[in-house]
């Protein structure tokens, strides 16, 4: 019991300190691809080609003053923020980052913190939490365009997770109806990666993953000349850093759930000839590990998706995005769901 | 008259269906801003590396000390007169005895100042000057906090005597042949031929 | 620990947490306070479901409550721009009458609570009740009926919506 209590202790602090420390290196990254595109260099003055820029960054906003407007509902100004990264940081807990492993002593280590039977269903609700975030900054900063600003950014993540929903529920279907992220992972283990079977859900999921993580070409909050920013116009300080931090972390977890669910996780082409022409057991630590650097390269390919992505298109105006996600994704995942069912029946594998 | 040949005509046509799917659009724009990345960086690392300049660079202005060290502009003005941007204004003064070793002509400037806000680093001084004492070199004027800092005085612009500056490129070929045609008044004015 | 097991004692914060919120949703006296108080409330009955191994049921009530209607509920609130200033002066009549009609539901409540059996919570303890496939089974066969007729009253709310939000009925 108590060296269980001490594994999942270590597992949450590494997925915990993971996820910061991708996203940290995600701001650093932002901006040096950023200025490859633009052909420029990018920041690299502090430290040995600017790899220590996120600390700078981070000790900027540290030391920035911290202004909480005067009329302002002070605890909720702050919970804001602090709920809005508690949401992001909470949807790492589900996803299996790697195989798992037998010890010496037999015990069989998971690289996952939990594995719930609907772990699906769980991201989805932790995502739909995290509007509260923004709604109560928004709210609380007791200002017109910061609660305009909240109301548009929450409204999108409403509206897109319909869209995202339904195309997760044609892949669960896919996935032999399971809502285990460890199962989902598994079964593609053996087959084909999801993205085979999903094609259009893989783009539905992924359009929906932009506009939920407020990435471009769906960022409203960044537009401060036409809109006067967002929800985070009245913040300061960290509290700022907060809120523009949780969406790298939120784009680094939603690179994770995408390639575990459409691009099979830790599992990677030839993985089984690969282990077998190492002469690796099944159960060793190795596979685990490599399994992981695989599912972590696929993220950081989706992260440099959504950054190349971001430094592309131009933003959506507001009546844009809601046709979008209303009247172009709702309908071709709910599309999307038919067909699956369809050849899913055809298939076999439903049962009336 | 054509300014580009990048301009596209824009017209009010239907989309076609591709084109609403905005997909194909997407991946070419995608494809172009992934061509940048193997593009040469424009960027120059200024501090650290300095953008090629030509060596008849017009920067900060310099008075120049002779081969003794001593001051060899006279105050005549020409170079005041010169400036389109009435940038540069001066007092003269006559040379005392013992002062020869600091200012070569029997009259000198006092004070000389450029308005380096005014100036706009057109060279005409450098032209105008008959005894080779202003000249523009390849150095940036500093920024300053104050609009009064920018009126150099003598203190910034005569070269000091243990650091000479070099200008010797600033005589290009065709300055140094252009001085060297016999008749031209402002050259035998220059070589002392000619008597005021 | 005092004679309760584990569940149980969870049972008592939860409970003792989702009526205290509920309390706090009827005595606070921002709006807004009050919608993030029902949203806690919904969080405690969340936590509730879970201990009776309706982990589905949980979540959707999450997701659906949580995350989507108490959201539009806080839209609405937020842009009528409720506070105390503005709040209209209650007459004796309108208190008296929603103190009647307030008792007779605890009247209700309390009646109904009396009449009805215990639930035998332990014998769900271990079944696997809460999951999603036989939730879908039961929700499929037994109770499809019921189910669509849900759908059907959910689709004619939405038709009214749409109605009612265009601008012009052609």
């Amino acid at each position: 019991m108590l060296t269980l209590i001490i594994i999942k202790l270590i597992t949450c602090i590494a997925v915990f300190a993971i996820s910061l420390g991708v996203a940290a290196y995600a701001t650093l990254w932002e901006r040096k691809f950023s200025a490859l595109l633009q052909d420029r260099v990018g920041p690299d003055r502090a430290g040995p080609k600017g790899l220590l820029q996120p600390l700078a960054d981070g000790g900027k906003m540290f030391f920035k003053e911290e202004i909480i407007p005067n009329v302002s509902n002070k605890f909720l100004f702050i919970l804001g923020p602090s709920l809005f990264m508690l949401t992001a940081l909470m949807t790492g807990s589900v996803i299996p980052w790697g195989k798992d492993f037998t010890t010496a002593g037999g015990s069989i280590i998971s690289f996952q913190i939990t594995d719930i039977n609907i772990g699906v269903l769980y991201l989805l609700g932790v995502v739909s939490i995290g509007v509260y975030g923004i709604m109560i900054g928004g709210w609380a900063s007791n200002n017109k365009y910061a609660l305009l600003g909240a109301i548009r950014s929450s409204s999108q993540m409403i509206s897109y997770e319909i869209a995202m929903g339904i195309s997760v529920i044609a892949l669960v279907i896919t996935a032999g109806g399971t809502l285990s992220l460890r199962e989902i992972v598994g079964q593609q283990d053996a087959g084909y990666a999801n993205i085979v079977y999903q094609p259009l859900g893989f783009l539905i999921f992924f359009v929906c993953a932009l506009a939920e993580t407020n990435r471009a070409p769906f960022d409203l909050p960044e537009c401060e000349a036409e809109l006067v920013g967002g929800y985070h116009t009245e913040y300061s300080s960290m509290k700022l850093g907060l809120f523009l931090f949780a969406e790298y972390i939120n784009m680094f977890i939603s690179s994770a759930v995408m390639s575990a669910f459409y691009f099979g996780g830790y599992n990677f082409p030839f993985a089984q000839e690969l282990y077998n022409a190492i002469g690796l057991q099944e159960g060793s630590i190795w596979i685990s590990l490599i399994g992981f650097g695989a599912f972590f390269t696929k993220i950081i390919i989706f992260i440099c998706v959504f950054m190349w992505i971001r430094w592309t298109l131009p933003r959506f105006r507001y009546d844009q995005l809601m046709n979008l996600g209303w009247k172009i994704l709702l309908p071709l995942s709910l599309l999307n769901l038919a067909i699956t069912i369809g050849v899913e029946f055809l298939r076999g594998n439903l049962q009336l | 008259m054509k300014l580009t040949n990048r301009s596209k005509v824009v017209s009010n046509k239907e989309q076609s269906l591709s084109e609403r799917m905005y997909l194909p659009g997407i991946a070419k724009g995608m494809l172009i801003t992934a061509s940048h990345l193997f593009k040469r960086r424009a960027t120059v690392k200024y501090p650290d590396e300095l953008r090629p300049i030509a060596a008849v660079f017009r920067g900060q202005h310099i008075l120049k000390r002779d081969e003794n060290g001593a001051e060899r502009c006279t105050a005549c003005g020409l170079c005041a007169v010169a400036c389109p941007a009435e940038a540069i204004t001066m007092e003269s003064a006559e040379r005392k005895k013992g002062e020869e070793g600091l200012y070569r002509e029997e009259k000198y400037a006092k004070t000389y100042e450029i308005n380096m806000l005014r100036c706009i680093f057109c060279g005409l001084c450098e032209e105008a000057c008959p005894k080779e004492a202003i000249f523009l070199t390849d150095r940036m004027v500093a920024t300053e906090f104050e609009r009064e800092d920018f009126i150099y005085g003598k203190d910034k612009l005569v070269e000091k005597v243990d650091k000479r500056i070099d200008v010797t490129k600033r005589q290009t070929i065709e300055v140094a042949e252009f001085k060297k045609i016999p008749g031209l008044k402002h050259n035998e004015l220059w070589q002392g031929k000619l008597k005021k | 620990m005092l004679g309760f097991t584990i569940t149980q004692w969870m049972f008592g914060i939860l409970s003792f947490l989702a009526i205290m919120f509920a309390l706090m949703v009827v005595f606070s006296r921002n709006p807004v306070n009050s919608v993030l108080y029902l949203v806690l409330t919904f969080f405690c009955v969340a936590g509730h479901y879970l201990l009776l191994n309706a982990q589905f049921l949980a979540v959707v009530h999450i997701v659906v409550y949580s995350g989507a209607i108490m959201v539009l509920f806080l839209f609405v609130i937020m842009l009528m721009d409720l506070n105390q200033e503005k709040e209209p002066q209650k007459t004796w009549l309108n208190k008296l009458i929603a103190g009647v009609a307030g008792g007779l539901l605890l009247f209700v409540f309390v009646g109904s609570l009396k009449g009805a059996e215990q639930l035998q919570l332990e014998t769900y303890g271990a079944s696997q009740i809460g999951l999603v496939k036989n939730l879908g089974k039961v929700l499929f066969s037994e109770f499809l009926f019921p189910f669509e007729i849900v759908s059907v009253l959910l689709l004619a709310a939405l038709v009214g919506a749409i109605m009612i939000g265009k601008k012009e009925i052609r």
